[in-house]
């Protein structure tokens, strides 16, 4: 487990970023749920955490897909494909996140840097 | 459906999300299936992403529709809501969302002379492409984002890149004098010449471009010219069908036009905007993307349904590296005020108010503070 961040210090409708590689982003819903999803949109390299956080859903900052915190599930293009989910839990106050062990959905730019070619 | 595009695919996309199980027909008169249109000036166009990438349909997607692609519709018949093909078929139906699009405006007499391109579809792009990869003098017609998107992204690829646009400032129309300045100046920190305020006379050139001429005598050197000049609605199949056309088909704040069981979405449509008390088309991708939910709404409660108010319009541009970000009006502005950032760092992050009150914003490489603005800008619409 990752600790993110203290759960006071993430108001509600936040977004806490954890610059790990690829990042994940901690989010604070307005009904008082944490989730974690991979912080970068599926579709180009956006963050997520800089995105329209509504009910359980985040709006990329860019381009308007919806990923579901819940399950990562996108709405409509451009992106295509889910964001990785990873379990959360709060202990003592403190935000803590199980990364997931699937494969990441990174957009073709993100991958490509990752893999050591050019961006 | 008439038109297999972003709007187009949306629509059917929300008829099966609402409920429609009924037989369903995507006509489209390019032959691919729906791509998604702006990578084409910027990462499609560098070679940074691959033609599979553009695609907007998962592979898991099934509408249960049947797509007629590579055949250009051209007739409605507006009480039988009878839509006539090219190849001379005809579809009748119950109802029809008009989803044609726009194309590309052109220069009068150019065509047909190599090197001069617009850029619009896939197959615009494509050739487009073919022809940076070979280097070379672009001269870019027209300062509007087609024109700075190829502009930059053909400067990332090392060609020599000069813009010519006829107005004093580029962007004036849809950011205002001042941030138009501003966002346009990106051109010049890198080292593209832009000219304003000079109309283009012609182009040279006998079987290939060699120059665009410009009205106040001046030439400039093109191995490659690019046209982009905007785009008029594609409506002239719609003529004498009943439908009110003027800039695009006339809409309602929900899509619906004057024929019963018809209704027009993006590029094609001019939906009234209730608000600003006038109609307005909307060359938005994201207006492409949301609207048509609402349009489907109409037609399938036969207009028993209050349009909800929209987002404010929201588009964006990625140009030299910097995410521009753009949601609201500026036209109704009487101010605009950067809250944030410094031109020279190109992280601007911009006000637009009337009488006190945010009307629109503006972000260079801003995305978190310009999520929140337009947030509010929704909230307080």
């Amino acid at each position: 487990m990752i600790p993110a961040c203290r759960l006071v210090d993430l108001p509600r409708g936040e977004a806490y970023r954890l610059d790990i590689d690829p990042p994940v982003s901690v989010f604070h819903t307005d009904d008082g749920e944490v989730f974690a999803i991979d912080d970068t949109c599926t579709h180009q390299d956006a963050s997520l955490a800089d995105g329209w956080l509504e009910g359980c859903e985040v709006e990329c900052p860019l381009h308007a897909s919806k990923f579901d915190l819940r399950t990562g599930a996108v709405d409509a293009p451009p992106a295509k494909r889910p964001v990785r989910t990873h379990e959360v839990r709060v202990e003592d106050g403190m935000i803590y996140v199980q990364l997931s062990l699937d494969a990441p959905n990174l957009p073709p730019c993100v991958a490509a840097r990752l893999a050591g070619g050019p961006a | 459906m008439v038109g297999a595009s972003l709007a187009g695919l949306s629509a059917a996309r929300s008829l099966r999300r609402q409920g429609f199980d009924g037989r369903l027909v995507v006509i489209g008169d390019e032959p691919h299936r729906p791509y998604d249109r702006p990578p084409l000036s910027k990462e499609f166009l560098a070679g940074s992403l691959a033609e599979a990438d553009l695609a907007l349909e998962p592979d898991e997607e099934d509408l249960r529709a049947e797509w007629l692609l590579g055949v250009r519709a051209v007739g409605l018949d507006g009480p039988q809501r009878a839509v006539r093909l090219a190849d001379g078929s005809e579809v009748r139906a119950d109802g029809v969302v008009i989803a044609t699009g726009a194309a590309a405006r052109t220069l009068p007499g150019t065509d047909g002379l190599a090197g001069v391109h617009t850029l619009r579809t896939l197959d615009d792009a494509r050739a487009l492409r073919d022809e940076l990869a070979l280097g070379g003098r672009l001269v870019v017609i027209g300062g509007g984002f087609i024109g700075a998107e190829v502009a930059s992204t053909a400067y990332a690829l090392g060609l020599d890149v000069t813009v010519v646009e006829a107005a004093p400032t580029p962007l004036a129309g849809p950011l205002g004098e001042t941030m138009g300045g501003i966002v346009s100046a990106l051109h010049a920190d890198h080292g593209v010449r832009l000219l304003c305020g000079v109309g283009v006379k012609g182009l040279r050139g006998g079987s290939r471009v060699e120059a665009v001429l410009l009205a106040d005598g001046r030439s400039v050197g093109a191995d490659i010219v690019v046209v982009g000049v905007g785009a008029r609605p594609c409506v002239e199949w719609l003529a004498g069908s009943g439908l009110a056309l003027g800039d695009g088909v006339t809409c309602g704040a929900d899509g619906r036009t004057g024929l019963a069981g018809v209704v027009a979405v993006g590029d094609c449509a001019s939906w009234y905007d209730p608000r600003a008390g006038l109609h307005r088309r909307v060359e938005h991708w994201t207006g492409a993307r949301e609207r048509p939910d609402a349009a489907v709404t109409a037609l399938l409660a036969g207009g028993a349904v209050e349009p909800s108010a929209p987002r404010p319009p929201y588009f964006w541009s990625d140009q030299y590296g910097v995410k521009i970000q753009f949601a609201g009006h500026a036209a109704a502005a009487d101010s605009v005020t950067i809250e944030e950032g410094a031109r020279d760092e190109h992280n601007v992050l911009a006000v637009y108010r009337r009488s006190g009150h945010p009307v629109a914003v503006l972000g260079m490489n801003q995305p978190r503070l310009f999520t929140r603005w337009r947030k509010q800008l929704a909230a307080a619409a």
